[in-house]
């Protein structure tokens, strides 16, 4: 019997969590848009891990290309040689994209989006308008790719019953394959760190019950805004799939930041630049608020032929507002 | 024989004080046992917010995987949600949709089951060759905890599924909280089956890393399925075919096409030590060859080990009986006469499957499928007790 626990879910509660969409649309909202308008929006959001021609960068998943690789060694499994349903490319974006910044995207934004991807796998032309209306017109070439799980029917039967136990081989085993030849396996060099670091936490657990002896002091530069950093903060969130700052901070597909406001260009150890980064970096380049800022506005412009494949940010204010934050976390 | 110092010196442990009682309110493992942790490959994923790391099997006994070093995978970070800030939805196809807090949950009859979570990409590197050297690395997507929770089903009809009508061919679509959100279908008969709403793993509340404060299990299952920070469930009359279960976790077959809905993890198993990164130190003499052996389809009936590379087999002794979708322990208790050994294990289930070789698996498969690679793993041990994961013909 029921029980008479949890309340009902209103319907402004239910829009708000519930935005899946099937693969016969239902769920698809009302709106449009094209590769064209697409193109900006990818640039901007999406390009820095997927590139500017959804290739991929890096690990980052390629979204185009692969046609006919499927039975290949290694394909290439992209949205256009695929997915089987433009659905899921929809529901994905729209709920779990931009990465780091997810569900901050509009209906239209969405479809322009799904057109470009499309047009990157060559499956639209640049004029085609994707709506709620036209998306099943778009044909996913994988669509007939896919089997329900058939393992019943093709492994169980032959790979059950009374096992072999005796001479169960023709001839002598052999090794065939090592894993040493390849040697991939991360070292376990965390080993003995493992222990310090165990040993340390316990000391500063144990060390915790005492009352603080001295504060450490607080240095802060004259001319620092918190406000603004606090801006910033939010603005770093675009940054942040690639970027990382602070204590801790590793360096992703993009290097670590701390201390850069003021710091020499190219200059963290383990991140490997691009040429032209390099050349600034043996040229003397200093990042200054004002280069820096001039970098953010248009990174490519700026300098051709840099890793970082961010459109750039085109607000002033959003730039002033970074800077402060890396100034804030970093310097 | 020259007396050992340890016996007869009186040692600083022996004389003087230890920790007192709240040198660590809540406990850690003792600093000795500081390499028993999960490690991440960080050539795998391109950042660890949308990674995995793995359980260092070889180092643990028994069949409970402590929640501190149990596999951690996300697919945009392990997030900080509150007990005070959690929701969960019940909608769709349902009489009443309905909303509980955390509180709500606990108000409901729970049940305790022992359940393996195992990503369905686990052994997945090795699909070409052996490539990755140790048992955590090979075999190190999977845990298993005693979990305390609520079962779907209580929940399902506790918002009524009258209006769903026939249920054969409805669905549940499951949703986390993270920014991933990580949507999965679940077909209706598995969602009133087993499926728990847990809140607890081996008896304390589960760690963020796993899905505080509430996360879904699917018994058997593969773990993507296993929604963390699960937030909403609702009643459909079909599969969304999401990202999760289109564009991954589906199984590319030879020819190209590919498998999906492949929801159960097959009967596996794997030494755990000897292996890579558990060599024998101590000589020739008695040795115990341990490992771990599951099924998604029901309990360990029986685990075989071979020394000689699948050539002659002898059964090994189960710690216990094997327990429906949940590790089971296996031991070979046995005596080393110091020789090169290729080790293997082979698993069987009550349904009579046995473990396959990398070779059956290859021969209906190929290369391409990543997950679901459940093939029978073999350790050269060599003579100074040293181990490699390597593949024999």
């Amino acid at each position: 019997g029921k029980l008479g626990l949890g309340r009902t879910a209103l319907p402004e509660e239910i829009a708000a969590w519930d935005g899946d969409i099937s693969p016969d649309g239902t769920g698809l909202p009302v709106g449009s848009g094209d590769a064209m308008d697409g193109e900006e929006i990818f640039a901007d959001q999406c390009a820095a891990c997927h590139g500017d021609f959804a290739e991929g960068i890096d690990n980052w998943p390629k979204l185009a290309g692969g046609a006919d690789t499927l039975d290949h060694e290694d394909p290439l499994k992209t949205v256009g040689s695929y997915w089987p349903h433009l659905s899921t490319a929809y529901d994905y974006i729209k709920r779990s994209m931009p990465y780091g910044n997810a569900g901050t995207l509009s209906d239209d934004e969405v479809y322009a989006i799904v057109a470009y991807i499309l047009y990157s796998n060559d499956l639209i032309d640049d004029d085609f308008v994707l709506s709620n209306e036209t998306f099943f017109d778009v044909e996913m070439p994988n669509a007939d790719g896919f089997i329900i799980d058939d393992r019943a029917e093709t492994e169980y039967a032959q790979w059950s019953g009374e096992p072999c136990m005796e001479n169960c081989k023709e001839g002598e085993v052999k090794v065939t394959m090592r894993a040493m030849v390849l040697d991939v396996t991360p070292e376990e060099e965390g080993a003995s760190e493992a222990i310090e670091e165990a040993a340390e936490v316990m000391e500063v657990t144990a060390a915790a019950e005492e009352p603080a002896a001295e504060e450490v002091a607080v240095v802060t530069e004259a001319a620092f805004d918190p406000d603004l950093a606090k801006a910033g903060e939010k603005v770093f969130r675009k940054c942040k799939s690639c970027h990382q700052i602070g204590e801790g901070a590793k360096n992703r597909s993009g290097p670590i930041l701390t201390g850069i406001v003021d710091g020499p260009a190219g200059a963290v150890d383990g991140f490997k630049y691009s040429k032209p980064m390099k050349a600034a970096a043996e040229g003397g380049l200093i990042w200054t608020e004002d280069e820096l800022a001039a970098f953010l506005a248009k990174p490519k412009g700026y300098m051709k032929g840099t890793k970082m494949s961010f459109a750039g940010l085109k607000k002033e204010d959003d730039q002033k507002a970074v800077i402060e934050y890396l100034k804030s976390v970093g310097n | 024989a020259t007396p050992d110092p340890l016996i007869t010196e009186v040692q600083p442990w022996a004389q003087s004080f230890g920790d007192g009682v709240d040198a660590t309110p809540y406990g850690l493992p003792t600093a000795h046992e500081g390499d028993v942790i999960r490690r991440n490959v960080e050539w795998l994923t391109a950042d660890t917010v949308s990674s995995i790391n793995f359980t260092p099997i070889h180092a643990l006994d028994g069949t409970i995987t402590p929640q501190g070093c149990a596999f951690e995978r996300h697919h945009s970070g392990a997030i900080d949600l509150k007990k005070e800030d959690y929701r969960l939805m019940i909608n769709g196809l349902v009489d009443n949709p309905l909303v509980f807090s955390y509180a709500d949950l606990e108000r409901f009859p729970r049940q305790n089951h022992v359940y393996f979570c195992e990503c369905a990409a686990n052994t997945g590197m090795e699909w070409a060759g052996a490539q990755l050297n140790g048992a955590q690395f090979t075999h190190g997507m999977i845990h298993n905890m005693e979990y305390t929770g609520v079962p779907l089903r209580t929940l399902l009809e506790e918002a009524g599924l009258d209006t769903a009508g026939d249920l054969k061919d409805k669905w549940v679509f499951v949703e986390g909280a993270d920014a991933s959100s990580n949507g999965r279908s679940i077909p209706m008969a598995k969602a009133l089956d087993d499926c728990l709403i847990a809140f607890k793993a081996n008896g304390e509340a589960l760690r963020k890393e796993h899905g505080y404060p509430v996360r879904l299990v699917v018994p058997g299952w593969e773990g993507n399925m296993w929604v963390k920070w699960i937030r909403r469930i609702e009643v459909m009359d079909g599969p969304v075919e999401s990202r999760e279960e289109t564009s991954k976790y589906t199984d590319t077959l030879e020819d190209g096409t590919s498998r999906k809905w492949t929801w159960e993890m097959d009967a596996k198993s794997v030494v755990t030590s000897p292996s890579p990164q558990s060599p024998i130190t101590h000589g020739k003499g008695p040795l115990v060859v341990s490992g771990l052996a599951w099924s998604g389809r029901g309990a360990i009936t029986r685990v075989d080990v071979s020394k000689d590379g699948g050539m002659t087999w002898e059964t090994a002794r189960l710690a216990k009986p094997g327990e429906k979708m949940a590790l089971t322990r296996f031991y070979l208790d046995t005596e080393w006469d110091g020789s090169e050994m290729m080790l293997q294990s082979r698993a069987m289930d009550e349904t009579g499957y046995v473990q396959p070789t990398k070779a059956q698996l290859r021969e209906v498969r190929g290369l391409n499928s990543i997950y679901h690679n459940n093939c029978i793993q073999t350790w050269l041990v060599r003579a100074n007790g040293e181990a490699e994961n390597v593949e024999v013909s």
